[in-house]
């Protein structure tokens, strides 16, 4: 079982962060809305306030590593320009897609939303956990901060998951490839 | 052992909310500069060759730097401003919410090639 280089690091940009990021979208969500509901739910403990704190950062750090490697790791390598004259464009995404009107918006319409509105996910989370960590349960006193706050982390999660849709399918019609050969084990003969 | 907070019994906001203002508008700010820088570069050959700061990754470098540079400043004058107020959160967060879904449509390629 191989894997090369490039689709390791692709894997980890977005079956990694991104996925485990959209994942704890939807705990985040409950959480907030549960922790600072105005008059109702028993309040919550100072333990259940410190879990979400370490939630949100932890969300806020996978937000930013998956923006990050995105745009620093895998996209160089997805928008290369091949040498003139190259005919096999499998090395080389972006012109690959860009190549036939089959698949053309893949680029135009799916990258080109992807590589921008992903980065909506770690803006509004970062200041849903900020907020959070300076107010805590004190935000249910605060009702429109923290119904702009829901409103926020729920971009967060549609921006991420717009990303990560588009992420898969377009590896999925021109995978990024090339780089180092990794062998994760051995083939038997069967 | 775990007590519930005390400060979470009393229906009173024990902290301004000019805090929680700075962070939400400085984001709305953030996101809605991202996404206008991303339509300008798309659009002027001058932006895109000026927002390339990294060349591998091309103008979303520049977009984006820009764009997360003008967010934290943004945010660190507001919160250094408001810190110990109470704001007109209303007005402000609806400000914010509309720069967020505009930040979203303009993101969105058919509105951009549209404008």
């Amino acid at each position: 079982m191989e894997m090369t280089a490039r689709a390791l690091c692709t894997s980890i940009h977005g079956l990694g962060f991104g996925a485990l990021y959209l994942l704890a979208c939807s705990g985040a969500l409950f959480e907030l809305y549960r922790i600072t509901a105005p008059p109702g739910p028993p309040a919550a403990t100072a333990a259940q306030q410190r879990f979400l704190k370490i939630y949100l950062l932890t969300m806020v750090l996978l937000a930013w590593a998956a923006v990050l490697t995105g745009a620093y790791v895998v996209y160089p390598w997805y928008r290369a320009a091949p040498p003139p004259g190259t005919t096999n464009l499998a090395m080389y995404p972006q012109r690959l897609l860009m190549s036939s009107p089959a698949t053309i918006g893949w680029h135009s319409l799916g990258m080109e939303w992807k590589e921008h509105v992903a980065w909506l996910a770690p803006i509004s989370i970062t200041m849903a956990a900020s907020v959070f960590l300076r107010y805590g349960q004190d935000l249910k006193n605060h009702r429109q901060l923290r119904r702009v706050v829901l409103c926020f982390t729920v971009v967060s999660f549609l921006a991420a998951g717009i990303a990560g849709l588009f992420g898969a399918l377009i590896n999925k019609q021109a995978p990024v490839q090339g780089g180092s050969t990794l062998r994760l084990t051995a083939g038997d003969d069967r | 052992m775990n007590l519930p907070n005390p400060a979470a019994a009393s229906t009173t906001p024990a902290i301004p909310n000019g805090s929680g203002a700075a962070a939400v508008l400085s984001a709305g700010i953030g996101a809605f500069t991202l996404a206008v820088l991303a339509v300008a570069e798309d659009k002027s050959a001058v932006i895109k060759q000026s927002l390339s700061f990294y060349r591998p990754t091309g103008p979303l470098s520049g977009v984006t730097t820009v764009a997360i540079l003008l967010w934290f400043v943004v945010w660190v004058v507001l919160e250094w401003r408001w810190r110990k107020r109470n704001v007109a959160i209303g007005r402000i967060s609806a400000i914010a919410i509309v720069l967020l879904v505009l930040s979203l449509l303009l993101t969105f390629p058919p509105v951009a090639d549209f404008l």
